[in-house]
């Protein structure tokens, strides 16, 4: 069957990654060659040099993620893709972009770890390192798609993210949704929202480069452009340079901190499914919530009342969407590939108000929809 | 000359110590830009960590204090994006062969158009004196109390053998030719490194007394043992035991990473 | 040919280090209350190597116009 005007695919989530940063306005791709997300560098290395943008392999992940934060302030949007052991690598230049508050985005395929691990399984266990990997207190924005359109949509929305932020934002997809191919409807891309970053409208002398505003968030002028200013990894103040003094110390941080938190409605995004009527709730994320839906079909037509929540963002985290859907159920499940990364958070963000049953896995193996309808029919 | 025009005047004096050496390569630095011509806003001028690391603070070009070692990445990725800006790199000895050396050495192969200057003194003075892999052997630092077991790095023959377009040596004290170099590896097309030899009496100085105690001391032991180049390809291993090789290593036309990537984009497009 | 300098030194900047007073030349300068003090600019050559070695920014040798001289 032909569908007319429409552009329907098979492609692969990391092919269709690559594609939404295209499409989002990426211009430049720094890596480094790491199983399971290669395909994205592959793809980007192919199509980058045809629309004129840059393509480097670099000598290693630290240097990848050095790079993009450099072209970000070159003006360029900027990509780099990696997994866990390159992911721990780059720590040190995420917390930089983060002080610096240079957009980039950073896809992380999650792998079976720790250490080298299982290179080529998959695992959802870097939820906590995507929150709190690099040193120091600070906000992070995590996004988590379950399926290759999601993959699409959310890649384009990690790239969003970062420009009105001005903040890297990480898209933690896992091994099974990278290499997964399926149906995508590829949109218009005249229909896509394309956020970029604002630039200052000031004259050089004017210009802060870290100035307090209302949005918390403020304009950013690319290195070239004629607003000579200061960028550093220290502690510094509206100006860019460095400072010890407590006061500004606290007003900066807390402003890189609120400039997310505070906008934490505009960034969370939850999906629900078959939630009017449950009693049983489960959280899921990533390749995950695909088993999960598929238990869900499955126990409705045996009877049973289960609905999902699945997290399309992972950080900031949902609590407010998952306190609220806690208070209608008398249990949830929270299936992960992982030792509980994320049903710590939901204990905590329902202060143990109902049990919750975890069902984990770290060895490579996906949780299969039989294994969660098992748990659904426990008790019941 | 007015160096004032190039200061963030506000930000002086700079937090280097009294005698080091520092000071003196920025001013090369500077005078070189000013004798090009090059405008403010086409310069960026990026660092890692360490005392070098602060240089760009004090500087009215665009300025970037990146993490330890990582300057040249940040400077990889802001050149790409923005070929119109003239990216200088300025990195200490630890910051650019220990902590940066993978940086270092692809920068050289790559050869990205991209000019880094090394502030070698020989230690890490911002941390308090602890041996870096300029150090030589059986030199004294905070972390080698009984005389470094280690050798030490040649910079520039890393550099020449890593690939560099230009890589050129000279001490700090020889000013004239450190201005030369410094303007000739901006003049180079593809990646240079110029090894400014800086001293510094606070850690090397009061640990290794017989190079030079104070910032004076250790200019004036510069000017007594420089041999340039061609001299020294005359001279034994033993001969030139402790004396500062300077000259011009590498000055090669070839082509550097962005033909070679324009290249691929015109093959990209054809296809 | 005498005079043909203004020596000025920034005591601000200055950190006492003492190049000046040894890389000098003329032996224009001295040390003066902790800092560098050109005191003797009438003998200065124009050579520059004060201004080039002081690593702090803390001296300027300028060329005098007509009017100075």
């Amino acid at each position: 069957m032909i569908i007319p005007n429409k552009n329907i695919k098979m492609m692969q989530g990391n092919i269709a990654c690559a594609e939404a940063a295209l499409a989002a306005g990426c211009n430049f791709f720094a890596g480094y060659p790491i199983t399971p997300s290669s395909e994205i560098a592959e793809v980007l290395s192919k199509k980058l040099p045809i629309i004129g943008g840059n393509f480097i392999q670099m000598e290693d992940e630290i240097a990848a993620m050095g790079a993009v934060i450099g072209a970000s302030l070159g003006g360029a949007k900027s990509l780099t893709a990696t997994s866990g052991p390159g992911f721990s690598l780059k720590q040190e230049n995420i917390g930089f972009a983060i002080m610096a508050e240079t957009p980039t985005v950073i896809v992380n395929v999650q792998r079976g770890g720790p250490s080298t691990g299982l290179p080529t399984l998959s695992a959802q266990a870097d939820v906590m390192q995507s929150r709190w990997g690099t040193h120091g207190d600070h906000s992070i924005i995590v996004i988590c798609p379950s399926s290759v359109e999601e993959t699409y949509y959310m890649t384009i929305k990690a790239f969003n993210l970062s420009e009105k932020y001005r903040t890297p934002v990480i898209l933690l997809t896992d091994e099974i949704i990278g290499h997964l191919t399926e149906k995508i409807e590829i949109p218009d891309s005249s229909k896509l929202e394309i956020i970029n970053r604002i630039k200052p409208d000031m004259n050089q002398k004017e210009y802060l480069p870290y100035k307090i505003t209302d949005s918390l968030v403020p304009p950013m002028a690319n290195f070239g452009e004629g607003y000579r200013y200061h960028v550093t990894g220290l502690a510094h103040d509206e100006t860019g340079f460095p400072t010890n003094d407590p006061e500004k110390t606290t007003e900066m941080l807390m402003r890189l901190y609120n400039k997310i938190e505070k906008h934490r409605d505009d960034i969370v995004e939850v999906e629900e499914y078959n939630t009017d009527d449950m009693d049983t709730l489960i959280i899921a994320y990533g390749s995950t919530s695909r088993s999960a839906k598929r238990a869900i079909v499955n126990a409705t037509k045996e009877g049973y009342k289960v609905g999902l929540l699945s997290l399309k963002t992972i950080w900031p985290f949902a609590e407010k969407e998952i306190e609220n859907m806690a208070k209608k159920v008398d249990r949830i499940i929270v299936p992960e590939m992982n030792l509980g990364q994320i049903a710590h958070e939901v204990e905590w963000a329902t202060r143990r108000a109902k049990p919750i049953i975890k069902i984990n896995h770290i060895n490579g193996e996906p949780i299969t929809p039989n294994e969660i309808l098992a748990y659904i029919k426990q008790g019941k | 000359m007015d160096y004032l025009n190039y200061l963030r005047q506000d930000k002086m004096p700079h937090i280097w110590c009294d005698g080091c050496g520092h000071g003196i390569i920025l001013k090369s630095i500077l005078r070189v830009v000013d004798q090009l011509g090059w405008e403010k806003n086409n310069i960026a001028l990026v660092s890692g960590i360490g005392c070098s690391g602060r240089t760009p603070g004090y500087v009215d070009f665009n300025t970037l204090h990146t993490t330890h070692g990582r300057a040249i990445s940040f400077a990889t990725g802001l050149k790409l994006a923005n070929p119109k800006l003239h990216v200088i790199v300025v990195s200490g000895d630890g910051d650019a062969t220990a902590i940066g050396g993978n940086h270092f050495i692809h920068a050289a192969r790559r050869n990205l158009d991209i000019n880094l200057i090394v502030f070698n003194n020989n230690i890490y003075g911002m941390t308090g004196g602890q041996c870096s892999p300029t150090t030589k052997t059986t030199k004294k630092a905070t972390t080698t109390p009984y005389g470094n077991p280690d050798s030490a790095f040649d910079i520039s023959k890393l550099a020449e053998a890593a690939g560099a377009s230009y890589v050129a040596r000279s001490t700090t004290y020889h000013v004239a030719k450190l201005d030369k170099y410094i303007k000739d590896s901006f003049l180079t097309k593809g990646f240079s490194v110029v090894e400014a030899y800086s001293s510094c009496p606070t850690s090397y100085g009061k640990m290794n007394k017989e190079t030079g105690k104070t910032g004076l001391q250790m200019l004036m032991y510069q000017k007594d043992n420089t041999v340039p180049l061609q001299k020294a390809q005359k001279m034994t291993q033993a001969q030139l035991e402790g004396k500062f090789i300077t000259g011009v290593f590498v000055e090669k036309d070839k082509p550097d990473y962005t033909e070679n990537y324009a290249k691929v984009i015109q093959t990209a497009k054809q296809q | 040919m005498k005079k043909n300098y203004n020596v000025i030194v920034n005591q601000k900047w200055c950190k006492s280090c003492e190049i000046c007073v040894a890389i000098c030349p003329k032996k224009v300068f001295d040390m003066d209350n902790f800092y560098a003090a050109a005191n003797r600019p009438e003998d200065c050559i124009g050579c520059l190597l004060c201004e080039k070695l002081c690593p702090d920014f803390a001296i300027e040798v300028r060329l005098k116009t007509e009017k100075e001289k």
